[in-house]
């Protein structure tokens, strides 16, 4: 899944409107559940205070001193993706659009992680680069550096603001929570342990939180199944109740953009979303990319996406299967069948909306305990989610701004200050940003528009960098710069003239998620067009200095046999035929 | 890693020690006084295999990655 865009998340952070709706809760907690998330606190802060005398250097507060375990990285990889509003507003998507919503975990994924850790990784690890935006400052030179981490420092902690609210939301709704207590508890000990363990500190709780979202969220699917009947039980009932709609089919319905619930057609899913966005994010954002580059060896590095995975594969038993089995086990309190609605259909016979449906299972089927597991689950999702926020904005301000722009020769030890309070100014932003979210909730639609604006054309970039040796310094940044421009364009002419969709998307049937995935693919060709035009005419790079950046003048280090179990290309291959099989089998 | 750290695995045995031993409390509780929660499929007895298979997690991760002396 790519959360952060408007074709994932945005859909749940725009429907997170519904969540306004004073005095309503739908769970209360028992003193064995409050114990069970103060425990969690306290695990984290121990971790943040144990990590603090391992995080003195740059390289330890800003890389984890490059010494994590494939494991380690790959889930830490995974995790960082893995936030509360992705838990619920995707099962709520799953809910609304049917297995569809896996699209985004599987081809949404899935071979952007594998090229990722086969093709990508050996330059960013080779280049020993400390961010994303470094990789390009060293390829095409300061200017792409520049524009890359301004924009992606801007967004990253808006959208951290922005996540950081709608959990505060989602625990006022469930538990009746005050907002600005959730804000600041979990951003205040995000806070701390980050700023005290740096990078590694970050890693390891989200590897921790990884672990407990699913000791948490697992044993909802496991009972409903068991309750629906099986699988094909549940296919059957979904059926029999909504005639006509095919929740269970991926692909069926994918020959026209009138044939499914979500508008697309499966050209936008293949290319816009399998290709442009997946890879846009899985293989340039930063956020995630920071957790491979602290890999132990370029073997860990490769293993590590790969790992992740296995286990993105496996996310949608723990979020998608909830969203169907809402559809057939959710019922009113007369025993009638509930059915969830649209924020903007919300009424006395209709009380709940699709991103309750995980919370209304959890309740359903949690005790004390059991429950208090389940939302330390979303918190930890949320923790995760913020952690990686700040932690990689905190090294893009102070490798790619700070250092460079404004004070170049300071020693190491004053650099990872500076990391640290980019830290807690990060956090500080973020809770600015949430308030300001509070107050026009409108901005949640644009902030997520913003930031599909800069990752498409990234990719173009960053692609054309790492795989042709002519590219300039020149075609990188005007090949970027157009490319935004080009999404930011686009999104501002459907908005001004909505008929324009018939035109960026192809069709008049088209909604907003086909708009989304074909507006990315479009920035893309512009950036990768304008930057083999301004490259043919600009002088390019002689081949020493494209060493160790681009496939062909570069020597990717040996490291020796290994033996099958080990080697990355063995389990990049059984991947990928699970994959298929998977597509298959819910064709 | 430090040769001296903690791994993570060790916390996370912890947690998961401290979590299956709450939930496996609770469910072995309510199955001695009959008192159950009010949710569905309590016959299942959720609290106590999920708490019972965190806490045998949890005590695997515990004493594979204890931290060793130095």
């Amino acid at each position: 899944m790519v959360p952060l865009l408007t074709t994932a998340a945005g859909q749940s952070i725009s429907s997170l409107a519904m969540f306004f709706q004073p005095g309503k809760t739908l769970a209360h907690l028992t003193a064995l559940d409050v114990i069970v998330i103060a425990v969690y606190f306290a695990m984290v802060l121990w971790i943040g205070f144990y990590l603090k005398k391992q995080a003195n250097t740059s390289e330890e507060f800003f890389m984890a001193g490059r010494e994590m375990t494939a494991w380690i990285a790959g889930l830490s990889f995974v995790s960082a993706n893995l936030g509360s509003l992705e838990l619920m507003g995707w099962a709520g998507s799953a809910y609304q659009y049917g297995i569809l919503a896996a699209h985004w975990y599987w081809i949404g994924a899935i071979p952007a992680m594998l090229f990722l850790g086969l093709v990508m990784m050996p330059f960013y690890y080779v280049s020993k680069t400390h961010s994303v935006p470094g990789y390009l400052k060293l390829r095409f030179g300061e200017s792409s550096r520049v524009l890359a981490a301004v924009s992606f420092g801007f967004m990253t902690i808006l959208m951290s603001g922005v996540n950081m609210f709608a959990m505060a939301v989602v625990m006022k709704v469930v538990l009746g929570w005050d907002i600005t207590f959730s804000i600041f508890v979990s951003s205040i000990a995000v806070a701390i342990y980050v700023t005290l363990g740096g990078l590694r500190s970050a890693i390891f709780n989200e590897v921790l939180q990884f672990v407990l979202i699913w000791a948490g969220a697992l044993l909802v699917p496991i009972l409903g199944l068991i309750q629906a009947g099986g699988w094909h039980n549940l296919q059957a009932k979904i059926l029999l109740n909504y005639h006509n709609q095919d929740y269970t089919h991926m692909w069926r319905g994918m020959d026209h953009f009138a044939n499914n619930p979500m508008g697309v057609h499966w050209t936008g899913i293949v290319f816009g979303l399998g290709f442009v966005i997946s890879f846009g994010y899985w293989t340039t954002d930063f956020l995630v990319v920071q957790r491979v580059l602290a890999a132990n060896s370029l073997r860990s590095a490769q293993m590590a996406p790969i790992i992740a995975s296995v286990f993105k594969m496996a996310v949608p038993f723990i979020v998608i299967l909830p969203g169907l089995l809402g559809l057939v086990l959710l019922q009113n309190p007369d025993g009638t069948l509930m059915h969830l609605v649209g924020e903007n259909a919300l009424s006395a016979a209709n009380p709940h909306s699709y991103n309750e449906v995980l919370p209304l299972l959890m309740v359903r089927y949690c005790g004390p305990g059991l429950l208090g597991l389940g939302i330390t689950a979303l918190i930890a999702g949320f923790m995760s989610g913020m952690a990686g926020n700040v932690s990689a904005f905190s090294a893009v301000w102070t490798y790619d701004i700070y250092q460079p722009h404004i004070n170049k020769n300071a020693t190491d030890s004053h650099y990872v200050a500076i990391g640290r309070w980019a830290t807690i100014l990060g956090v500080m932003v973020s809770i600015g940003a949430a308030y300001l979210v509070m107050n026009a909730q409108g901005i949640m639609d644009y902030v997520q528009a913003l930031f599909s604006f800069f990752i498409a054309p990234l990719l173009g970039t960053i692609l054309a960098g790492m795989f042709w040796k002519r590219a300039t310094s020149a075609g990188g940044f005007w090949g970027l710069l157009a490319g935004t421009f080009t999404s930011v364009g686009l999104y501002i002419w459907v908005k001004i003239n909505h008929s324009a969709l018939s035109i960026v998307a192809f069709s008049p049937n088209a909604k907003d998620m086909a708009e989304n995935l074909y507006r990315a693919l479009w920035s893309f060709v512009v950036c990768v067009g304008v930057t083999f035009v301004v490259s043919m005419l600009t002088k390019p790079k002689t081949l020493d200095e494209l060493s160790g950046l681009v496939y062909g003048a570069t020597v990717i280090p040996y490291e020796g046999p290994v033996p099958l179990y080990k080697n990355h290309w063995f389990w990049a291959s059984i991947v990928i035929v699970v994959f298929f099989i998977l597509n298959l089998i819910f064709w | 890693m430090h040769s001296s750290s903690i791994s993570i695995w060790f916390f996370i045995g912890v947690l998961l020690t401290i979590y299956g031993a709450l939930i496996l409390g609770y469910g072995v509780s309510e199955w001695v006084t009959g008192h159950y929660a009010n949710v569905q499929l309590v016959h299942y007895h959720a609290p106590i295999w999920w708490g019972a298979i965190l806490l045998a997690l949890g005590l695997f991760y515990d004493l594979k990655f204890k931290p060793s002396p130095k």
